[in-house]
This record gives C-alpha cells, structure tokens and sequence, in this order.
C-alpha cells in the first residue's frame, strides 16, 4: 500500500567525490557482472542497495534476479516478493524496454535444505532426515544454515543459465566471516571426525564401535552423551547416518559455490553506513575479502549527510554564532531556527567526512561511493530507481553540487 | 538484557545502563556475545578476555565489570564446574566436538550464553552485603531479529533434547529470564524499520513469556522550528527575502544559492521530524513505558557513555 506524496520529492544531492579515492564505476559493473555480492553489517541498508543495483541493471537491458535475505516488508511487498515461495517472480513494473527484466525472491532456507535432501536422497532416506529432529533443527535454526543456503540457493540460481546477472543480498550475520565461512564450516563438520565418532553407533554394535573409532573415542562419545543426552546423540547419529550419501556431494557443491564466488565474472560489494561501528566491519570485509581473495567491486557508504558547495562558509561555529546573535536581537527567528537546523547538519556532516576519510586512509585502493541519506524508508520502485541513479552517480544537474 | 536492530545504538545504551545501575555504590557486570568486543571497545579498553575484568567506575563508588562471553570456553567451563572434565573437554576440541557443541548443534550455543548470564547473576558472594557477587547483569544482546529466539532457550532446544542436561539447563536460564528480576528492552531510534521491528519484537518478546521492559528511543534530536515554520519548511514554502534578511542581519552575506540550499536542508529536517512524529506515535503503541536518548552529535566517546547514564537515571528508566 503505497502512501501518496502530499509533497514532491526533494531533489537529491549529490555528495562531493572525496578527493584522491578511486571512483566506484556502478554502471560499468552492472553491464559486465554476472554476479553481485552485496555484504556488511545490519542497519546499513544492504537489501535495499542490492535491490536498487538489481533494479538499475535490469532497466539498462539485462535479465536480473535478485536474491534477498530478509527484506523489510514493505520494500517486499514493492518488489511483489511478500509470498515465500522460494522461487524467483517477475517484478512489476520495470522498465522493460532495453531488453530486460528483473526477478526477485526471498530465501526460505528450510525449504531450500529440505529441496537439497529431495534431490540429494532416495525417498526413504529423505523421508528419515525429513523427520528427524535434529535436522529440522538445524535446517531452520542453525546460525550458519542462512549464510549456507544463500550460497547454495545462489550456485542452483547461477546453474540455470536463466539470467545475466544475480545480485545476492547476505544475511546480516553476527560476525562479518560467517558468510564465507558457512560453506568450509558445514563441510568440515560434515566431514569431519567427530561425525565418524557420532556415526559408528549407527554402523555397528559396540564391539565393532570400539575396532572402527579406538577406545580412546568412546570416552569422548560418554562425554558428548552425558552433557548433551543421550536421545540427542540418537538423533544426531541418526541424521548423520541418513546424511552421510550426501557428504560427498554437499562438499563438492560448497567448494563448487565458494570457487564460483573467487572466479571472473563475480564482484562484492561491501555496503556500509557513515557510523564508526559501520565502517569498522566494513574495513573488517574488505580485508577478510582480501585475503580470500575475493574480488571487491567497491564499497558503498548509505545514508550520507553531503554538504552544498554553497554552504561551504556556513561552518557550525559561524552558524551558530550567527543563531545566537539573532536570538539575543530576537528577531528573524526563522532564521535562527534555519541557521540552527544548518549547523546540527554541518556537524554531522564533518563527522561523518572524519570518518570516511579515517576508512579511505586504510584502504587507499578501495573504490567508494556516497549515497545520500533520505528522509524516509524505500517501498516503492520509484524510491529503488532513484538509489540505482545515486549508486551510479547519476543526478539531474540541476541538484548537482 | 538490552535489544535493538543494528545502527540503533544498542552497545552504547547497554553500557549506559550498566553505568547508570552502578551509580550509588553498586556492582554491576557488562556482557556480550556476539564476539565483536564491543564492550572494550566502548570504554576504550583493551580487549577483554573470558574473565571478569573491571572497565568502569561509576559516580558513587559504583563498578562496572565487563565480559566478553564466549561460547566455547563457556562450555569448558560448565564441563569442568559439572563434571570436572576441563581436560577431557580440551581433548573434546581437538576432535571438532566443542565446535559441534557451540556452533552446529543448534540452541545449544545460545543455552551455553545465556547459561553464563544466569551463573553470573546467581553467582553468591559472602563478603557482600547483597550476598551475591553483582547487583545487576546487563547484556548487550543479540539484534531485536534474533532476540526472542535467543532468550528462548527453552522452546530452542526443545525438540533436539527432550531431557538430559541440556534441557535442564536451559530450563533453569528460562526461569531466571521469566522472573521478575529480568527485563528486555529494545533500543530503537525514530526510522520506520528499526520501529517496527521494534514493535515486532515485543510482540515476540511477550508471546514467550518473557518480561518486556522499556523501550529506549536513541539518538533523538530536539525540534528547532516551530509547527507553523515547520509545515512550510517541508514544503519548501518558507518566506524567502524574511530568511535572507535575517541570514543578512546576523552578518553572513547570503547569495541566493546559500538561502536556496539552506531551504532545501530544512526541508530535508522538517520532513525528517514529521516522519519521527509518525514513529514515536506507533511507539507509543506498544504498551511498554519509553524514555528518549538525545543524539550525541560528536559522537559517543566513554563521556558521552555517563552523560547518557545520567539521563537513563533522571528519565527513571533507572534509580
């Protein structure tokens, strides 16, 4: 239900290109990509940046699906995504004439684990994992489950062939290593020792259970079934014995996913806010991409306070001292009010130039783009356009500063 | 336990609180669990290790102590205090099971942080008057998306263990959470999103049984223009040649770009103070009492930490 706008829209301002911080090509990045990771910490604006970048890409001519975590609802319902149904849906209301065309859904990451063990398993062995409690558990609240099926529901989106582009919305993760580690982690534990422990009960009677693991291992299995219970540890072994044709091919599939995440033709954009914490997992991502060797497209810093040239005498000392004249004259309160509203802004705007120039410091070859702050949430496509052309750089000239 | 979505403030007012609690001679202990040091990090300290460290004082002859709980040494330690098995649990890690224990097997991470709350607020010290080592425990806890699934614990872990010591344990962090020495409280600032999942979580909060306490609406700004002004300011509809007059009058030569661009930022304000006007409204909603945080415009350095405390005590959400 969109609100009409009892006011025309401010015209936006175009934040000033930090000097001497390598220019953040957007267009050029949408036309050649075919995959967009948009990453950072919660609170920044991430959902909708992927899905403005998503929106810009498909009304410049290419087929676009974008795949989005957790949007706020009504920026899902804008993009026609308020049904979970773990398939992609045509957006309403795009652009089509370059070509193009925009898709859009939500992750539902219990039914993407459940799809993976029915296209994975024989029937009897999906049914016994379906039921299992241990896997219902973990398909719908494991910390890592999320980050795991984003990547898993990103490589069958990719095998398709159905799109030029997808742009990937990560889950706000408790901490910033979590997504790309989700993978490694998963498939380590699934391949790991302990599962062969928890395994052999399933296996073999006690007898064989002591030759297959060492004794040494069954002290550590009493340990796991005195602090964790013996019916967990039934389940568990349970599961993992239904799981274990799997292991192979969830493994190879993991690795599959995290190559295709390094290889040409991907880029990650790191998306932030103008706040020390923000910006702190930001230089956090950009150098754990790094060393991953992940291929960082730029970053993007949302709600910024820009300063008109114009305003540029206007420091928050003389505003202020130019407000307090007026008040103690007590005339034009209207412009002391004004004045005041101008330098509360200059304030924030000066801070938040300190702490971007503190991040761009750090990382000297890291492109960035500014956006500007709006008065309200996006729930409209409009709304999603208008962050597409900020993203890119792309002002009328009239609001060009 | 203190709540709020990402970018609202949610450390910050923890720490506040922590203070404010201290104030008057008390001892009360900081914790986190999301590993991210923020706590350290807040108070200009260095980083804290799994150990109760002190990191503030507080008017009055208050302490705060700060933790950084962590979920693996959280279960060695429950194994060593439980079963004495601090050794066995080293060897348990090697094989990947402490990994398993705190990350994969789900909620059981969650019990083991929580868990390390509830020992702490029941910890008994006889050389206190209290007769318990802290007066009060604030956690900074997960983001309001996650806050009622954390807290949980109980339901968390209920089909994964039906009895055993997991489901003891997490049963007797429940009863400490659903008593009337807890509460949950939601830090938000004035924007739609951190609003309703606010508003959400609440609901949440509530449907489990679990004490709702107030919610804290950070970062608010006082209004600088009057009604009448601030209609007009959004829609651009202020009297120009009054505000270059009076822009002229307090000695700064205006240019018409200068006033142009000045009515354009208190547009931009006046709109922003209406939207916050519709959102303080649905706050008012909830049915939890609320208390307002002024924005800190430099900001918030380890003063700006007390100077909120102080305001946490004077609005009564404290003292």
């Amino acid at each position: 239900m969109a609100r009409t706008r009892k006011t025309a829209p401010l015209p936006r301002l175009a934040p000033r290109r930090p000097a001497g911080v390598p220019e953040f090509d957007v267009d050029e990045m949408l036309a050649t990509e075919k995959i967009i990771v948009c990453c950072g910490s919660g609170g920044v604006g991430k959902t909708t940046t992927a899905a403005a970048l998503a929106l810009r890409a498909a009304e410049q001519g290419r087929r676009v699906v974008v795949l989005t975590i957790d949007p706020a609802r009504r920026l899902a319902q804008a993009m026609g995504i308020g049904e979970l149904d773990n398939t992609p849906r045509p957006v309403a209301g795009v652009d089509t004439a370059a070509g193009g065309g925009l898709d859009a859904m939500m992750l539902d990451m219990k039914r993407t684990f459940d799809e993976i063990v029915l296209a994975h398993a024989s029937p009897e062995r999906a049914e016994q994992l379906l039921s299992n409690p241990f896997y219902q558990a973990l398909s719908s609240s494991f910390a890592g489950t999320q980050e795991y099926m984003a990547m898993e529901k990103l490589g069958q989106l990719d095998a398709t062939g159905e799109w030029d582009l997808i742009v990937v919305d990560t889950p706000p993760t408790r901490s910033a290593l979590d997504f790309l580690d989700a993978p490694a982690r998963l498939g380590a534990f699934l391949d790991g020792r302990l599962l062969k422990v928890l395994l052999a009960p399933a296996k073999a009677g006690g007898r064989m259970y002591v030759k297959v693991v060492g004794a040494g291992f069954m002290m550590f299995a009493r340990i796991i079934t005195k602090v964790l219970g013996a019916q967990l540890l039934a389940d568990v072994s349970q599961f993992v014995a239904a799981f274990e044709t799997m292991f192979g091919g969830f493994r190879a599939r993991a690795e599959e996913t995290y190559r295709l995440l390094g290889a040409p033709g991907t880029s990650f954009v790191v998306v932030a806010a103008p706040e020390a914490g923000a910006l702190r997992e930001a230089s956090y991502f950009v150098d754990r991409l790094d060393a991953d060797g992940m291929p960082l497209a730029g970053v993007v810093v949302n709600r910024v306070h820009p300063m008109a040239a114009a305003l540029d005498r206007l420091t928050v000392e003389r505003s202020l001292a130019a407000a307090e004249s007026l008040r103690e004259h007590s005339e034009h309160p209207l412009a002391e009010a004004v004045l005041r509203v101008h330098a509360e802004r200059a304030r924030l705007a000066a801070r938040e130039r300190r702490l971007r120039e503190r991040f761009t410091r750090a990382h000297p070859d890291t492109a960035l783009v500014e956006v500007e702050a709006l008065a309200g949430d996006v729930h409209d496509l409009a709304g999603l356009r208008e962050i597409g052309a900020a993203l890119a750089g792309d002002y009328p000239s009239a609001a060009a500063s | 336990m203190v709540t709020g979505k990402g970018g609202t403030g949610k450390t910050t007012v923890a720490g506040a609180l922590a203070v404010a609690l201290a104030t008057g001679g008390h001892r009360v202990l900081l914790t986190e669990v999301e590993g991210r040091q923020q706590i350290a990090q807040l108070f200009e300290a260095g980083p804290l290790p799994y150990a109760e460290r002190k990191i503030a004082s507080a008017p009055g002859g208050g302490e705060v102590f700060g933790l950084a709980i962590d979920a693996d040494e959280a279960l060695l330690e429950y194994l060593e205090m439980f079963y004495n098995l601090r050794r066995a649990g080293k060897a348990l890690g090697r094989i990947g099971a402490i990994d398993f224990a705190t990350t994969v097997a789900p909620g059981v991470r969650d019990v083991l942080l929580t868990g390390k709350v509830k020992e702490a607020v029941n910890r008994p010290d006889g050389a206190r008057e209290a007769g318990r080592a802290y007066d009060a425990v604030v956690l900074d806890a997960p983001p309001t998306g996650r806050i009622a699934r954390f807290l949980n614990t109980s339901a968390e872990v209920a089909g994964l263990a039906k009895v055993g010591p997991i489901r003891a344990q997490a049963d007797s962090v429940m009863a400490v959470l659903r008593s009337a020495a807890c509460a949950v409280h939601f830090v938000t600032v004035l924007e739609e999103m951190p609003v309703q999942e606010t508003l959400d979580g609440i609901a949440e909060v509530a449907a489990a049984d679990l004490p709702v306490g107030g919610v804290v609406v950070n970062m608010t700004r006082a209004p600088v223009l009057g009604a009448r002004d601030a209609a007009r300011a959004a829609r651009r509809a202020l009297d120009l040649e009054e505000l270059a007059a009076g822009v002229k009058e307090a000695g700064l030569a205006p240019t018409p770009e200068m006033v142009e661009m000045l009515v354009l930022e208190t547009a931009g304000h006046a709109r922003r103070v209406a939207l916050e006007a519709e959102q303080r409204e649905r706050l008012a909603g909830a049915g939890a009492p609320v208390y307002e945080l002024p924005l800190i415009a430099d900001g918030v350095d380890v003063g700006g930490v007390y100077q909120l405390a102080e305001l946490l005590r004077a609005s009564r959400m404290v003292g």
